[in-house]
């Protein structure tokens, strides 16, 4: 009898809520976490500009681009047309401060799902009060292959992790042999040593001795050098035909002058994306950034194969004065990736969305990224994620592989310092 | 190794080490004179840089031309510093003293950001570029440049507080500020002397560096822990002992790297740091 009457309670309470929460879906109250000060505010407020565009999309349409998803505008279909609104957090590029942030989105200004936070250290800490809290965190571009291996039920990450852009430096050696015939045996690793550098250290050489390559020279050397010449040094006298290194733009653009100035030239300096696809260091380094290849995740003439790329890039450039980078287009696809989990959740129950993301399928004619679209696997990790290689020749990013995708032939080698123009 | 490895090796060495004596020289200065620890030293390093850039980005000035305006810039900027700020805590405890100077690194940070934002710069175009060959290695001319200038600068503040009545007053207010004042000297004078040459030298060593080193906002934290290693290793207070400590600590960190490997050069630095600090506490040219 008094059984009966509490699930009576009970059943009216569960109804009310959710007539209550079906009423109350003007908004769907996004969290995003991303640096706006500190060392990585430029990078920041790139991020927030592709965020600000996606939701924009969302809310308000995109004439022109039927292809992309939400592109008619008015909101949330299967929400009544709810818009997306953003709640920004700035992290500094503090770990603490980020999950602080994390816990005032989620307890004071409730909302439903978080994305963030870039660097890798902070989207750990954000990303664990999202799942104490249980809130489905999004992370569209932080790239420490551990944050997946956490055995998360609330993360998600979009984008590749390092150790599938290292895999894809072998694959790129592979390729080159099987279809232009270049023999790559020698190799030089040229690495940071913070988390970063460390790790990709370890997995270079691991997968060199898997594959049969040799590793000439392994050098991590100390993150923000004011000088790299006994680095450079022990790197000629190693001699390896290609070099791979993981560098933050300071140490990046320091160790090019120093490969200049000791004339060090390798075959290839096949460089891990961060200081090197930094807007800065073409500008600063003018020619003598040409030749180099880097990893990248995105590049603005990958549109000549995929129309969106270029139509969604006018819509950013014509707001921003800028194209999109391997940041921001990420950033834009993982807040639409969220949008599209939310939408046919069709509710703002944060366990619903968890279930959709779980569920999530867009094919890659649907996103301006290289990939073969969007699923995640029992980790949260995007099994599509994928990279590519870029090589700088005049100043610009030019894809060179996968060779299927490359809208220009790789250079090979480099031309040594003394025979450049 | 081979001999021409070695010597590359070796003018790297000094003349990366040079730059840091010229760093630490400003560091040991004020606190020789004043017994205060200046936090914030590789900010007046960064505003050197910056001046230098700014001047460059501007009126297309070489770096190496508008030393003297980035030198007086900087003299300015240390002295105003401690009349503002410095000048009000010069008895306040140490540990008043200590977060004073860093807060003001945070400040001068905040506002380097916030007016340049953290972009790198760089000045590409000096007449100082390129590199010479001698003897079969390579150095690099902004180098050898920076590397000249810093033993000038240097001379130069040796011959000043040893050969001039000025200098006199501040080694004077440097060894008994109490002494000093009855004789008549204006301790208030000299330490804000004090700051301004300080700030000066780190002004010269950021131009110097600002024709090979990328600027940002936070480079100054790249510098300023071989610095206080520098100063200590050479003795609190000591221009030679900076000098050499400078040299030294360069010379170990490009030749040590490069022999034990890279990854240990700055623990071989602080290694050696270590040991003097145990069988010689007051550094090489330290006074007991």
């Amino acid at each position: 009898m008094f059984g009966k009457t509490i699930k009576r309670v009970v059943q009216v309470g569960v109804a009310l809520s959710f007539s209550v929460s079906a009423y109350a879906q003007q908004e769907v109250k996004i969290g995003v976490i991303y640096p706006l000060t500190g060392a990585a505010a430029s990078s920041g407020a790139e991020m927030k500009n592709a965020l600000e565009l996606a939701a924009d999309i969302i809310n308000n349409g995109a004439k022109g681009i039927p292809d992309l998803p939400f592109s008619a505008g008015g909101g949330l279909p299967n929400l009544k047309g709810a818009k997306i609104k953003l709640i920004f957090a700035d992290h500094q590029g503090n770990p603490q401060v980020g999950a602080t942030e994390a816990e005032r989105l989620i307890t004071q200004e409730k909302v439903i799902a978080l994305v963030g936070a870039y660097q890798s250290n902070v989207t750990a800490t954000a990303s664990q009060v999202a799942e104490r809290n249980k809130v489905p965190f999004l992370n569209p571009e932080s790239s420490s292959a551990t944050l997946t291996q956490r055995n998360f039920k609330w993360f998600f990450r979009t984008t590749a992790h390092d150790d599938l852009f290292v895999q894809n430096f072998f694959d790129f050696f592979k390729d080159m042999e099987a279809k232009k015939g270049i023999q790559v045996k020698q190799l030089g690793a040229f690495n940071e040593n913070t988390l970063w550098g460390n790790e990709t250290t370890k997995l270079e050489t691991k997968l060199a001795q898997e594959k049969g390559y040799n590793l000439v020279k392994t050098i991590t050397y100390p993150a923000k050098s004011t000088q790299l010449t006994s680095e450079v040094q022990a790197l000629k006298a190693g001699g390896p035909q290609v070099v791979m290194q993981s560098s933050y733009l300071g140490d990046a653009i320091l160790a090019m002058k120093t490969y200049k100035e000791l004339g060090f030239s390798p075959d290839m300096i096949l460089a891990n994306n961060a200081g090197f696809t930094d807007t800065e260091f073409i500008r600063t380094l003018g020619k003598d950034a040409d030749y180099v290849i880097t990893r990248e995740v995105w590049s603005l003439d990958l549109a000549k194969k995929n129309p969106l790329i270029k139509q969604v890039n006018d819509l950013f450039n014509s707001r921003y004065k800028a194209n999109f980078t391997g940041n921001s287009s990420r950033t834009f696809t993982g807040l639409m990736t969220l949008a599209d989990a939310i939408n046919r959740a069709g509710s703002t129950d944060t366990e619903a969305v968890r279930k959709a993301l779980t569920e999530t399928n867009i094919p890659g004619s649907k996103l301006i990224m290289p990939w073969k679209g969007i699923k995640f696997d029992a980790t949260g990790q995007n099994v599509y994620g994928s990279g590519i290689l870029v090589q700088i020749i005049d100043g610009k990013y030019n894809t060179v592989w996968p060779f299927d995708l490359a809208t220009r032939d790789v250079t090979w080698p480099m031309p040594k310092w003394d025979q450049r123009k | 190794m081979s001999l021409e490895i070695f010597l590359q090796t070796l003018a790297s060495g000094v003349l990366i080490g040079l730059i840091y004596a010229l760093v630490a020289i400003g560091l040991t200065m004020i606190f020789g004179v004043m017994d205060i620890i200046n936090f914030s030293h590789g900010e007046f390093l960064m505003f050197g840089m910056y001046s230098s850039f700014w001047l460059y980005a501007l009126y297309a000035l070489d770096p190496i031309f508008t030393l003297p305006l980035t030198t007086l810039f900087l003299f300015g900027f240390g002295v105003m510093v401690y009349k503002l700020v410095i000048s009000k805590i010069v008895t306040a405890p140490m540990v008043s003293q200590l977060f004073t100077t860093f807060g003001l690194m945070l400040l001068f940070r905040g506002i380097a950001q916030f007016f340049w934002k953290p972009d790198f710069r760089t000045v590409d175009q000096s007449i100082v570029s390129g590199s010479v060959q001698i003897a079969g290695f390579q150095i690099g001319l902004p180098q050898v440049t920076a590397g000249v200038g810093a033993i000038l600068i240097t001379a130069g503040v040796y011959l000043f507080l040893t050969k001039t009545k000025a200098g006199a007053a501040l080694e004077a207010t440097a060894a008994d500020k109490d002494a000093a004042r009855l004789m008549g000297i204006d301790s208030q004078k000299m330490f804000a002397l004090a700051w301004g040459i300080g700030a000066a030298c780190a002004g010269i060593a950021g131009a110097l560096l600002s024709t090979f080193f990328p600027i940002f906002p936070e480079v100054g934290a790249n510098f300023i822990l071989i610095a206080f290693v520098v100063v200590n290793l050479g003795g609190f207070g000591s221009i030679v002992g900076a000098l050499i400590a400078g040299v030294l600590v360069g010379v170990i960190e490009v030749v040590g790297g490069f022999l034990l490997g890279p990854q240990y050069k700055l623990a071989i630095v602080l290694v050696l740091f270590l040991a003097v600090l145990m069988f010689r506490p007051q550094g090489l040219m330290g006074k007991a």
